[in-house]
């Protein structure tokens, strides 16, 4: 009788995506797609809005000025993004302490206005001073971290991750591989810390949430097994 | 009481006060809102409209000068950005040319082709004006702003716009300026449409560019009626020069005098122009807002339950935008001018303000209880979730105050408006949204209780059908309809094409409308009305659009000429009566740049890679020249092929024609809307003709209690089964135990009954005699009746603890499967010596159970049923053994005093475990005692019968193995049921004719430190949990003990082992534990619930687990993760039972629920009985048969699931 009664379960049509999805490095591969063109996309995005800092343009160059910068930032930031993404849950995981904040779209939605809001604001609104840019643009990251995330775990990667970026910026701009368009040279190394601790923060939160979605449809699958 | 609580009292009574205002008027709470808030919009109306429209600032021609880069004295007059010098001097020419008089010998083309060839003529003269004075010579050349290359882009439009040179563009510029190439076009107007852009565009045209008119004014047109050709000629300048450019007017005016001209030339307007808005912009600008409806999309599709989805999810929205309005229009109030760029920020300031507060007391009305009065329910949603939304309010707002100490000006202004908005937005929750709920659920009530009748009048019939088993068994037509329903795929499909169609509509504007937008905005705009007033007292006043103050430039035509016309015109039907064109100035004329598109200027200068935004430009006044050609030079300069252009034969108004094309496909448009919605609606009912359950479905089961739908708002419907009832008992069932064929209960009075659990006929009753044993020891009287509890409850000297129970039934129990009270109690009495106690001298337990009560009252999981399980309350009748038969051996009378605390049932035995210490075993159908056992005196509290072994738990925390002995061999028994069939092996069926001989073989003392709880016995071994904290692990055979499990941080209540030796158990700390049976290692370990874990089961892949919080959690076996939770109704979640891999019952209130393990839907509720109101289901046993046996008070109930059957074959 179990067998009959597995028999039918086995022979109810499941889709092809559910089939895809529930295999596990699939899944991985297709999380870490996903978060790749998130990433990819922000900096895309977010490298336009700084531009938009310092250059006038004009229609005919919009295009070229979306790639205007070195051709391999966006996809290093979309690996890195995947990469993050992807060492979240797993340190969770690890640590065996899941994020118990709300985990909805919604509230990753939110993160992620805040995250370009806090882009908008380095790029567009015009502070005093470098520090006084720091202090707001750190105030705003912490800020960020304790409305989405607050978990130990996150703080700490974000932290170490953004301070680890920021040494490759520079080592990169010192070798002379990179270089910034803004001649404002202390102005972009006031706020790239923030930004890449912000940026870790909201991708650590999608990742979280993808993940979340994979158990999901993984248990139900041991389930019907 | 801190402060805080005091605080937290008193914002929920506020709270709760609100509720019940809002709900009790919700109309004029609305209009209220609704008028405040359109008050407080009403600053609005003075703020420019949002865009990139540009703004007018206007000076005197006189005594101009260029303003200073620094702001001046008199701020007030000048705006900010009037500062430095303008990017150019605009000069224009305007030239109005008609053929006149007019006659029919004359061809449409001649309308413009001979004025527009007097430009060359005019542009020779500009170019080569001088003007000389002592300071030196001065041209155009040296005056005119010179422009370099075209943008690499625009090579098409090398030949047309001049390079390296003045910026002066004039219709010529189609000719390059060149008099012959003009004579040589034979077809001018394809020469100038060939320029146009194709479909759809949103800049400046060229054509508007070089004629410096709007299209329709310009009169180049084979059906132009006026027959007056109108362009300008347009000079960029650098510099002003006053004496050049007055010198240039004075010259054309001599040349061309306009006579009763009147176009003021004593002011300039300088036009700023806002920062242009390029893709470059416009991206990261869209991709804030599509986060922003990503977000509103997710939060919105959190609300549930409600009658309307779409108009809650409507009424968030509007209150969050019209917060922010508030919050601007406030700002504004108290003269703070937004200088943000508001689209900009917009996305930002929503996404801060947020819509979870709206969610959140959304959930928490509709959570509420149903039964309840709308008002209430609303009060009560509220002011539960009153702290945390104050919290919420406050932390923003703390959060906000911080960013204004930033002290950026821009994040500053930010936060201001933030706060406002955060305050306007906790305004309009509470009066707003809470009103709008409130309506909402009054009408979801109504239809309640519209169903709820209609219910009434139909008879009930047995519906348990396929939907119970959707997921499992459907045909793949009803599937597919299903999915649709699910992921309401046609409404989006609708959705989508509607947004498509506008799109195009928009897209392609059929109508025009774009143009006579624009129009009729550039008409309206500020523009107009803001440039003008300062210098209407100065200037001759003309009443606009009063034909007499046009002044006819030429004089009345002779009326020798009119009759003439009339007898020329008459020969072709319908043809309007040529009349000689007259040139007018007027007033419309004089911002002739206004009626041109914003773009006209940005887009011209864009060309040459000069940008506008956030500079200005000005406007110098026009130059009028009026010219007038006789038709002998227009005939001259006809081109040959001109003629080859007929009239056609029935010219129609132009304007008239586009007034009648505009309202036609107006008209058009809304008929083509009306029945495209119309047809969607067909096509959606059509689609989705199921209500989601959520109003065709007649809820009756809403009126006795809420149960959970499943997440997509689906509820089942309520089957009428009715369950099979076994009635016989007097009192409240407090032991039930089934072998698959036969059941046993065991009620609180003592009585056994034996139950076919096929059919449901008694088949024996093993009576207490109660009142045999009354009559003999004299006083048990008050037993079964009511009387004497006057003395029980301040009497040391009283017995009548059964009662005691009884007469608080309302206490919530405390005792169910969890012995909190034992070690109290126990202490006191298991050394006593039963038999040395006398009779009447008992222990006055109501003073324990009194503080126990009291202890445990303020506990938060007080939620139980009253119980019958709990046996503390009988526990005095300890102390009555005295009165019990010396020999206790014998088969005749047994205690009856003492009461059965556990019992089971294999073969057809029934081993029945007493608070005596006694074990008895009786024959199941013939009701006699086989056999019985009274080594030890601590009472048994759980019993496990395996083959032919029993295991008692005893209250004292000490095992006792006992072998079943036959005077057969065991190899000869006959086993009775399918082999292999669910869990239970199969057991031996001893006959009557046996004798049975019950053996102590072994006993373990301090198998546990504190009393046993759980009793569990499968695939060999004997699990224990106790208040000890600690679960072991015996060896049946040899009662060895294998592991002592240690993990949890509370007693044990419950523990789940199976023949695969899957051991799970949970404690009263909220903890579940899995084990591996084989080397005593924990697997996993995961805190669920609040409060006791009361009971838990396992599937093949899941555990599922029940706790005082009334939660059904469902983990996942291997992982340990939680899939998910159901919440159920409060007080019901106790009693647990798997029927397959997949279906899961659990016991509510007179009810028992279905729900798909899967899926976590709820499948089906079955009510027990029609007053099903306080009568919780305790205990829940899962047959073999599939059949559900659970207690219902003093009825055992006994429901089967035909269809379970059905799919397990």
């Amino acid at each position: 009788m179990e067998d009959t009664s597995m028999a039918t379960k086995l022979s109810a049509p499941r889709g092809p995506y559910i089939a895809v999805i529930t295999n596990r490095t699939t899944n991985v591969v297709i999380r870490g797609t996903m978060l790749f063109s998130v990433g990819v996309f922000l900096a895309l995005v977010l490298n336009l809005l700084q531009v938009q800092r310092n250059v006038t343009l004009f229609p005919p160059d919009v295009l070229s000025s979306v790639f205007s910068s070195a051709w391999w930032v966006p996809p290093c930031c979309g690996s890195a993004s995947a990469l993050i993404g992807l060492l979240y849950p797993c340190i969770d995981h690890c640590l065996g302490e899941p994020h118990k904040l709300k985990r909805e779209w919604s509230s990753v939605m939110r993160c992620v206005a805040v995250f370009v809001g806090i882009n908008h604001a380095s790029a567009k609104v015009d502070f005093a001073n470098n520090v006084q840019l720091s202090l707001t643009l750190a105030a705003l990251s912490i800020g960020l971290w304790w409305t989405f995330d607050r978990s130990r775990s996150g703080f700490g990667l974000g932290v170490g991750i953004a301070l680890l970026a920021t040494l490759v910026t520079q080592l990169l701009v010192y070798n002379g591989v990179f270089q910034y368009t803004s001649p404002d040279f202390l102005y972009i190394r006031s706020w790239l810390p923030c930004i890449f601790f912000a940026g870790v923060i909201t991708i650590g939160n999608i990742g979280r949430q993808l993940a979340l979605y994979e158990c999901k449809v993984v248990q139900e699958k041991i389930h019907q097994d | 009481m801190t402060v805080r609580e005091r605080l937290r009292q008193n914002i929920s009574a506020a709270f709760y006060r609100h509720g019940l205002l809002c709900a009790s008027y919700p109309v004029p709470i609305v209009l209220f809102t609704s008028a405040s808030i359109l008050t407080c919009c009403y600053p609005l109306l003075k703020l420019p409209l949002p865009g990139t429209g540009p703004v007018v600032f206007t000076t005197g021609v006189r005594d101009y000068t260029i303003p200073y880069h620094e702001p001046q004295g008199e701020i007030g007059e000048r705006p900010e950005w009037y500062r430095g010098p303008p990017v150019a001097y605009i000069q224009q020419v305007l030239v109005k040319a008609a053929v006149s008089p007019w006659d029919n010998t004359l061809v449409p083309v001649d309308v413009f082709r001979s004025p527009i060839g007097r430009v060359f003529s005019l542009l020779e003269e500009i170019r080569n004006h001088v003007y000389t004075d002592s300071s030196g010579v001065r041209s155009l050349e040296s005056l005119c702003l010179q422009v370099t290359d075209l943008l690499p882009g625009l090579r098409r439009m090398q030949t047309i716009l001049p390079e390296h040179g003045c910026l002066l563009v004039s219709p010529g510029n189609y000719w390059q300026n060149q008099r012959d190439l003009f004579d040589l076009d034979s077809d001018l107007l394809k020469t100038i449409h060939q320029h146009e852009p194709k479909g759809f565009h949103i800049s400046t045209s060229l054509r508007d560019l070089l004629f410096g008119v709007m299209k329709e004014h310009t009169g180049v047109s084979l059906y132009s009626k006026k027959r007056v050709v109108t362009y300008t000629i347009t000079i960029a300048l650098s510099s002003y020069d006053p004496r050049f450019l007055g010198s240039l007017r004075a010259r054309l005016k001599q040349l061309h005098p306009s006579l009763n001209c009147t176009l003021r030339d004593d002011h300039m307007v300088h036009v700023h122009f806002k920062e242009e808005i390029g893709i470059a912009e416009l991206i990261p600008l869209v991709t804030t807002y599509i986060i922003l409806f990503a977000y509103i999309y997710f939060s919105t599709r959190k609300i549930d339950m409600v009658k309307s989805k779409w108009g809650l999810a409507l009424a968030a929205v509007v209150t969050v935008l019209s917060s922010l309005l508030m919050s601007v229009g406030l700002c504004t109030l108290f003269g703070l001018t937004p200088t943000l760029n508001g689209g900009e920020i917009f996305p930002y300031l929503v996404v801060v303000i947020g819509l979870e507060n709206v969610l959140v007391l959304t959930k928490s009305v509709v959570s509420t209880p149903v039964d309840l009065e709308v008002k209430l329910r609303i009060a009560q949603g509220l002011s539960n979730e009153s702290w945390s939304i104050m919290k919420n309010v406050a932390t923003e707002l703390g959060i906000i105050l911080i960013g204004y100490f930033t002290l950026v000006p821009a994040i500053q202004e930010f936060c201001l408006f933030a706060v406002v908005g955060l305050v306007s937005d906790f305004f309009l929750q509470m009066f707003f949204f809470t009103t709008v709920l409130s309506i909402d659920i009054r009408r979801m009530e109504r239809l309640w209780f519209l169903l709820a009748d209609l219910n009434r009048q139909s008879p009930h019939t047995i519906t348990l059908q396929a939907p119970a088993f959707r997921n499992l068994r459907l045909p793949k037509r009803l599937r597919v309809v299903y999915f649709l329903a699910r992921t309401r795929l046609a409404q989006r499909i609708i959705m989508v094409g509607t947004v498509i169609w506008i799109g195009i509509l928009v897209y392609t504007d059929p109508a025009g409308l774009r143009t006579y937008l624009a129009a009729q905005v550039s008409e309206q705009s500020p523009l107009g009305e803001s440039g003008l007033p300062p210098h209407l007292g100065v200037a001759p006043v003309f009443p606009g659009g009063d034909p007499t103050s046009t002044l006819s430039v030429l004089p009345a035509p002779e009326p020798t000429i009119i009759p003439e016309n009339h007898s020329n015109g008459h020969d072709s039907l319908g043809h309007i009566t040529p009349v000689s064109p007259q040139i007018s100035w007027g007033p419309e004329d004089e911002d002739g740049w206004k009626h041109l598109y914003l773009r006209q200027w940005p887009s011209l200068f864009s060309y040459y890679n000069i940008t506008l935004a956030k500079r200005y430009i000005s406007i110098l006044p026009v130059i009028p020249v009026t010219l007038h050609l006789s038709p002998q030079e227009a005939i001259e300069t006809r081109h040959p092929q001109d003629t080859r252009h007929q009239p056609p034969p029935i010219p129609r108004t132009p304007d008239q024609q586009n007034d009648l094309t505009l309202y036609k496909v107006a008209a058009l448009g809304l008929a083509a809307g009306v029945l495209l919605v119309l047809l969607l609606f067909c096509l959606y009912r059509v689609l989705c003709p199921r209500n989601y359950g959520q109003n065709g479905v007649p809820h009756g089961r809403r009126r006795r209690g809420d149960l959970p739908c499943d997440e997509y708002g689906y509820s089942p419907p309520v089957s009428e089964i009715s369950p099979l009832l076994l009635r016989g008992h007097s009192m409240d069932i407090e032991c039930l135990a089934s072998d698959g064929m036969l059941l046993a209960s065991c009620c609180l009075a003592g009585q056994i009954r034996v139950w076919d659990a096929q059919t449901g006929d008694c088949l024996t009753i093993i009576p207490n005699n109660g009142l045999r044993r009354s009559s003999s020891s004299g006083g048990w009287e008050h037993r079964d009746g009511g009387a004497d509890t006057g003395a029980c409850l301040e009497g040391a000297e009283c017995d009548g603890y059964p009662l005691r129970r009884r007469l608080t039934p309302s206490r919530p129990a405390l005792f169910v499967d969890q012995p909190d009270l034992t070690p109290l109690i126990d202490t006191n009495f298991s050394e006593l010596p039963p038999s040395q106690k006398p009779p009447k001298n008992g222990f006055d337990f109501g003073e324990l159970v009194d503080r126990a009560y009291q202890e445990h009252e303020p506990s938060p999981s007080l939620a139980f049923t009253p119980s019958p399980t709990a046996p503390q309350p009988r526990r005095p009748s300890v102390g009555d053994q005295p009165v019990m038969s010396p020999d206790p051996c014998s088969p005749g009378p047994t205690d009856w005093d003492s009461s059965v605390w556990a019992m089971e049932l294999r073969g057809n035995l029934i081993a029945a475990g007493r608070s005596s210490g006694k074990l008895e075993l009786w024959d199941a159908v013939e009701g006699s005692l086989r056999c019985c056992n009274e080594d030890g005196v601590s009472g048994i509290t759980a019993l496990a019968f395996h083959n032919n072994r029993i295991v008692a738990a005893r209250l004292n925390g000490s095992l006792d193995f006992f072998t079943v002995e036959t005077n057969k061999p065991l190899g000869l028994l006959q086993y009775r049921g399918a082999p292999g069939r669910g869990s239970m092996p199969p057991s031996p069926c001893y006959r009557s004719e046996d004798v049975i001989n019950c053996q102590l073989t072994r006993s373990v003392q301090c198998a546990h430190q504190k009393p046993i709880t759980v009793l569990r016995a499968a695939a060999g071994r004997v699990v224990t949990g106790s208040q000890d904290h600690t679960v072991r692990v015996y060896r049946l055979e040899d009662s060895c003990c294998l592991f002592t499990l240690q993990g949890h941080s509370g007693g044990i209540t419950s523990i789940y082992i199976d023949q695969t030796m899957v051991l799970a158990s949970g404690g009263q700390d909220g903890a579940i534990c899995l084990w591996d049976v084989l080397t005593g290692s924990r697997v996993s370990h995961v805190y669920g619930h609040r409060g006791d874990v009361t009971s838990l089961v396992c599937t093949t892949s899941c555990v599922i687990s029940s706790g005082l919080d009334d939660l059904i959690c469902i983990w996942d076996r291997s992982t340990g993760i939680k899939l998910y939770s159901i919440q159920q109704e409060v007080g019901c979640g106790a009693s647990l039972g798997v029927i397959s891999e997949s279906l899961l019952v659990t016991g509510g209130q007179g009810c028992v629920s279905f729900w798909d393990l899967n899926f976590g839907d709820l499948l089906q509720t079955v009510y027990l009985g029609q007053n099903s109101e306080g009568q919780g289901v305790r205990q829940l046993l899962v047959l073999e048969n599939a059949a559900i046996v659970c207690d219902f008070g003093s009825e055992l109930s006994l429901v089967y699931v035909p269809s379970v059957l059905e799919k397990l074959d």
